[in-house]
């Protein structure tokens, strides 16, 4: 099994993150980066397909250089390889021209099974394994919890809302992955020495033959055009307890439709 | 302050950190400590990403760090949770014997004893005698195919939960010269733990006497030569002792951040307690005792690192920081008032937790006794 892991870089959603005021797109430099968290299950499910079937895992990322870093972090957990799509162009790319991209570089990578995360803490579009499965003509499997390879025969439980739906496909295929499938291991400390020495090939949009005006903030399909503060939060409801708290409480939580 | 000596230093302490971050988190602490119960799972996650075999040769399966290094990782891990970084000294204790003193056949073994997997237990003590380690009574007899020991070892941290017992036993006459080092493994038939110790603290730690009846182990077992156990098991502790002493700074270096954050929140007669000079001088020596651990424990290592002699300085690192994490765990009950005092802040359990380490790997009186006969020489 070949696999390739689509891993993004994005600002730590556990830190104060915010957008550009000059073009709206991510503030990378005031952040501290990191790799998407739903992209380290992928990163995991890819590692325990390929132990348990033999195969190679190979990491894709797009961004700036700085996404080197979340490159060798996301090697240091075991994958073989990465390639690394980089361009001055890329900057303020909708998901559109990203899948574009994206599919472009995975052409040459002969990927059985193409693993991501089933949506990104930054953009959050959730699209991306639909579009990529779209190009690339071949099935999307998304919004996994749950994985089995069988030769080359892919099943996965779909998490929905209700409870989840089991989906077939045949390699290869796309599969996104939520955070309940698996526990990411921890980067060892030969993975990360090794992970000093893992190729990463680095691809311009010429390498990949795409033209510089179908990306970015020339190609966009859709632009972010304002954006604002979330407002602080407001004071909470005090609800003082007359003897009639329990009430009160319910009656809250019945015009929030919890109860 | 500690300077990574090496980029690979740097990387390998920013994985222990995100590791604790993770895992070791107080309220995990104070669970399993509540419970008593061993987090053998987290030790293997540890084990997983290559902190069980530290300070050992890469071509034995280690990560080839410098002692300094490994004695760092040891202090952040006391800093989030002492049993776990006891656990990760005693392991790597119980591995040294195979790793440094055994011939091919045993050091063949070592990759799999420290590969993260396993556990290891390492028994000197008995009943009748720690301190005086020379006198030990358990027996180990040729048969034709190896040894038979016969014997209580005591104290023995991992009892029960480890994958093999680095044994000191005795194969000759009376004296530090009839005693030799074996290497059994857990499945030994014999080789029975008992149930574990009820401490005062390190609940999650609890170490418990191993009963050896008529244990067989092979000759091919036998570490080092016969009667040179009481060697190896001395050369063993000065690594060790360093071991508890960087346990014993990063304990401090909890209980004084702790105590310092509730002294700047907590006020008093109009003031924050931190401003009283009675509580400020307390943690000005405790932050002082804890700079001065910290460069006694970094020297040794860095004079074993270098291949010299450290015996007497791996001692003076063991009783000064450990003296000092007892004193530090103390006033830091002491600065959080009837705070300190309850369960709900761990202090009180640091401070339980700082007396095993004046005891452990050689009593402070014992380590005393080194340092003053080196003198009397
Ligand atoms: C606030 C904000 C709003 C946006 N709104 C829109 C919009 O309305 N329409 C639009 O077209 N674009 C929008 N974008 C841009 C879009 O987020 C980027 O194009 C992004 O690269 C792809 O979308 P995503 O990360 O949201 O993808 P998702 O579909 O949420 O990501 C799923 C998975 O795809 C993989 N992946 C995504 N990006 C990369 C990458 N660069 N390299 C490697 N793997 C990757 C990861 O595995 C990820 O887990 C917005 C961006 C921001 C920051
Ligand atoms: C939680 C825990 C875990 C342990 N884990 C292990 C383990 O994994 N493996 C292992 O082998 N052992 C282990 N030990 C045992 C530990 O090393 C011994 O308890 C220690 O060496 C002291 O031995 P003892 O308890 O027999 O005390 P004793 O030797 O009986 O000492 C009693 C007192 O006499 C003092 N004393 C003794 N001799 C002298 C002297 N010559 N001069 C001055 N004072 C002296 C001692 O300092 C002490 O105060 C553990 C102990 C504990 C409590």
């Amino acid at each position: 099994m070949n696999i390739v892991v689509l891993v993004k870089q994005v600002p730590d959603s556990g830190a104060e993150r915010s957008l550009r005021a000059d073009d709206n797109t991510v503030d990378r430099g005031a952040a501290s980066n990191v790799i998407n968290e739903m992209d380290e299950y992928a990163i995991e499910e890819a590692l325990k397909i390929t132990e348990a079937h033999g195969g190679e895992v190979t990491v894709l990322t797009m961004g700036p250089a700085g996404a080197s870093d979340s490159i060798r972090k996301a090697l240091s957990m075991g994958p073989a390889k990465a390639v690394h799509i980089v361009d001055d162009a890329l900057r303020g790319s909708c998901a559109v021209s990203t899948s574009k991209v994206i599919a472009a570089a995975l052409g040459g990578l002969n990927a059985d099974i193409i693993l991501c995360g089933s949506e990104s803490t930054d953009g959050r579009v959730q699209v991306l394994p639909h579009m990529l499965a779209e190009r690339l003509g071949v099935a999307a499997l998304t919004g996994a919890r749950k994985l089995t390879v069988d030769g080359s025969t892919l099943t996965i439980e779909r998490q929905t809302d209700e409870g989840y739906e089991v989906v077939t496909a045949s390699t290869p295929a796309v599969v996104s992955v939520w955070d309940t499938i698996n526990e990411p291991r921890y980067p060892s400390f030969k993975g990360i020495m090794a992970a000093k020495k893992k190729p990463v090939d680095t691809k311009s949009l010429a390498d990949l033959g795409v033209d510089a005006s179908e990306v970015g903030f020339a190609g966009a399909t859709s632009t972010v055009l304002d954006h604002a503060q979330r407002p602080p939060r407001s004071a909470g409801q005090k609800v003082v307890d007359e003897g009639d708290g329990g009430v009160k409480l319910v009656e809250y939580l019945a015009t929030e439709k919890f109860v | 302050m500690w300077i990574p000596p090496s980029d690979e230093a740097r990387d390998l302490l920013g994985l222990v950190e995100e590791i604790a971050e993770g895992e070791l988190t107080p309220e995990t602490a104070a669970a399993h400590e509540a419970r008593g119960e061993f987090p053998r799972e987290i030790v293997r996650t540890l084990g997983r990403a290559g902190l069980l075999g530290l300070p050992y040769p890469a071509a034995l399966g280690g990560a080839d760090q410098p002692y300094e290094v490994y004695l760092r990782v040891l202090e952040r891990l006391a800093y989030r949770w002492l049993t776990v970084a006891e656990a990760v000294s005693v392991h790597t204790l119980s591995a040294y014997p195979a790793a440094v003193f055994g011939d091919d056949t045993v050091q063949k073994l070592v990759p799999d004893l420290i590969g993260g997997e396993r556990l290891g237990a390492y028994c000197l003590s008995e009943p009748a005698g720690g301190s005086d380690a020379a006198a030990l009574a358990t027996r180990a007899d040729r048969d034709d195919s190896g040894y038979v020991l016969n014997g209580t070892k005591a104290w023995i941290t991992h009892a029960g939960s480890a994958d093999f017992y680095t044994v000191f036993a005795r194969t000759g006459g009376p004296g530090r010269d009839g005693i030799s080092c074996l290497l059994l493994d857990a499945t030994t038939p014999g080789l029975t733990p008992q149930p574990r110790e009820r401490l005062m603290g390190l609940h999650a730690g609890a170490p418990a006497q191993v009963v050896l009846e008529d244990a067989h182990v092979p000759a091919d077992r036998l570490i080092g030569a016969e009667g040179q156990g009481f060697h190896i098991a001395m050369s063993a502790l000065d690594a060790g002792r360093l071991g508890i002493a960087a346990c014993a700074v990063g304990l401090a270096q909890a209980a004084l951040d702790y105590a310092v954050a509730y002294a700047r929140e907590r006020t008093q007669f109009g003031s924050r307690i931190v401003d009283f000079q009675g509580i400020g001088f307390m943690l000005a020596d405790a932050a002082t005792g804890i700079a001065a651990s910290r460069a006694l424990l970094y020297s040794a290592a860095r004079l074993r690192d270098a291949g010299l002699p450290f015996r007497i300085e791996a001692a003076q690192a063991k009783l000064f920081a450990t003296d000092t994490a007892m004193r530090v765990t103390t006033d830091a009950v002491q600065v959080l008032g009837g705070a300190g005092y309850v369960t709900d802040h761990p202090v009180e359990r640091w401070f339980r937790e700082a007396k095993l380490l004046q005891i452990v790997e050689g009593t402070n009186q014992i380590q005393r006794l080194v340092i003053a006969r080196s003198l009397a020489k």
